[in-house]
Order: C-alpha cells, then sequence, then structure tokens
C-alpha cells in the first residue's frame, strides 16, 4: 500500500504502473482523481490551500484503506493527497485499487474516498472574490460515509 | 501532567495559535473541554456544546470520554474537508 501526502501533481500513469509492477494476478484497476474546482457555494474560487495534520493524515488514511482492504480483499492501492496552495482544475487526491475482479476495485475506491472526506485530517481553504474562507463540512460527506456502517451486502 | 495541544485550520486562527503546553490535572477529554472553555471568549464560543469540532488524542479521532494521559497530544480541529 503507498500512501503519500505531498505538495507535488501526481502522475497517474506512473502510479498505476507502480501499483501494477511485476504483478498477473491484476485483473482491475479502479481510479478515483479529485480536482479543484473553480466554483463553490456561488462563489468562483481562484485558489485553495490544502492544510493537513502531519502524522495524523498519514495514520488515518492507512486506518481506512486497512478497513476497505478487510472488507474487500484486493491486491494493492495507492492513495496520494496533496496539500498547499492549488488552482482550479488541478487534482487533489488520487485513490487507485487494484484486485482481481472489478467489483472488489470499484467498491474499495469508493469506500476509501467517502471515508477519506470524514476522517483524514485535511482542510480547504477557498479564495473567493469576497475574501478567504475555509469550506465547511457537507452533511451529504457525512451521509456518503455513513451508507458503508449499513448491513454488508453480498457483491 | 502535561498535555500537548494542537489546534488545526479555521480553530487555529480564531484562538490565535496552532499550538501550546498545557498543565492538566487529569481527566477525559470532556474535563480539558470545561477547561479550555473557562477562557472564556473565542474559547467558550468555539466549543460550546453543540458547535461542530472533532478532537484527536495522540492522532486516533476520540470522543468526549477518552480518558487523557500525561504527554498526550491532543488536537482540536473543525469537521475535515479534504478529498
Amino acid at each position: 500500500m503507498k500512501i503519500a501526502v505531498q505538495r507535488e501533481c501526481f502522475d497517474v500513469n506512473a502510479e498505476i504502473g507502480t501499483l501494477c509492477a511485476g504483478r498477473l494476478d491484476v485483473g482491475a484497476v479502479a481510479s478515483f482523481i479529485g480536482y479543484a474546482r473553480g466554483v463553490n457555494d456561488g462563489s468562483d474560487v481562484s485558489a485553495m490551500t490544502l492544510e493537513h495534520y502531519p502524522g495524523m493524515t498519514e495514520k488515518a488514511i492507512a486506518a481506512l484503506a486497512d478497513e476497505a482492504a478487510a472488507r474487500w480483499p484486493f491486491i494493492d492501492a495507492t492513495i496520494v493527497h496533496r496539500i498547499g496552495r492549488l488552482l482550479p482544475g488541478d487534482p487533489i487526491v488520487l485513490v487507485l485499487v487494484a484486485s482481481r475482479h472489478r467489483g472488489e476495485a470499484f467498491a474499495a475506491c469508493e469506500y476509501i474516498m467517502d471515508a477519506l472526506k470524514t476522517r483524514a485530517p485535511f482542510w480547504k481553504k477557498e479564495e473567493t472574490p469576497e475574501g478567504e474562507r475555509w469550506v465547511e463540512a457537507r452533511a451529504s460527506d457525512e451521509a456518503a460515509a455513513a451508507r458503508w456502517q449499513l448491513p454488508r451486502q453480498k457483491m | 501532567m502535561t498535555l500537548r495541544l494542537l489546534y488545526f485550520a479555521r480553530l487555529r486562527e480564531r484562538f490565535g495559535m496552532g499550538e501550546e503546553t498545557l498543565a492538566f490535572a487529569g481527566g477525559s477529554v470532556a474535563s480539558l473541554l470545561d477547561l479550555l472553555r473557562a477562557r472564556g471568549g473565542v474559547w467558550a464560543e468555539e466549543l460550546a456544546p453543540g458547535r461542530s469540532f472533532r478532537v484527536a488524542v495522540n492522532q486516533h479521532l476520540a470522543t468526549f470520554d477518552t480518558p487523557l494521559a500525561d504527554a498526550a497530544e491532543v488536537a482540536i480541529f473543525p469537521p475535515v474537508t479534504g478529498g
């Protein structure tokens, strides 16, 4: 499992290559890329700055990835989250999950993102024409994470 | 005993500090929050019951009844907004 918190952009193809290198049992890789948007809550956003809690961030991401692995046994995963100042259109987060079949890869990728949104200690501050503002947590993110707590369904 | 307190994001700005060392008589997260609220002002306002914030103890999300040991690292921060 690769977990990285970094300022630099990530190279999706290179990350997939590293994830699958030398492995002939991978039949599927699901990916999620989150991007910085230029509009949020009715305001133009010219840039955003991502802050995190060094030390806890990596542990929190590892914990939720382990939960996903226990639930949907996959072969390996890569999670990269950027910090610092980002512009609209910049990639923020990458989640890759490699598995034998697509079901585990899709489900684990979605679980990891939903859990990351509510439990990994990152915070966004946006620059708008009205000034700087901290992004407020969304109830819809809590709901997305909570739905995984429902009784486990057969895949 | 002594605690290392960390504040992040909007709370760091509101409290005007990112970190402090605090002498603590012992107890849980709830007793620490009472102590901080007693400072009044932004502390009482931001940490008021019902306000949305999270507490991590030694880098794991905690609850109000999580006990605090000497030299614990306690972080208080707004709900997270990454991803």
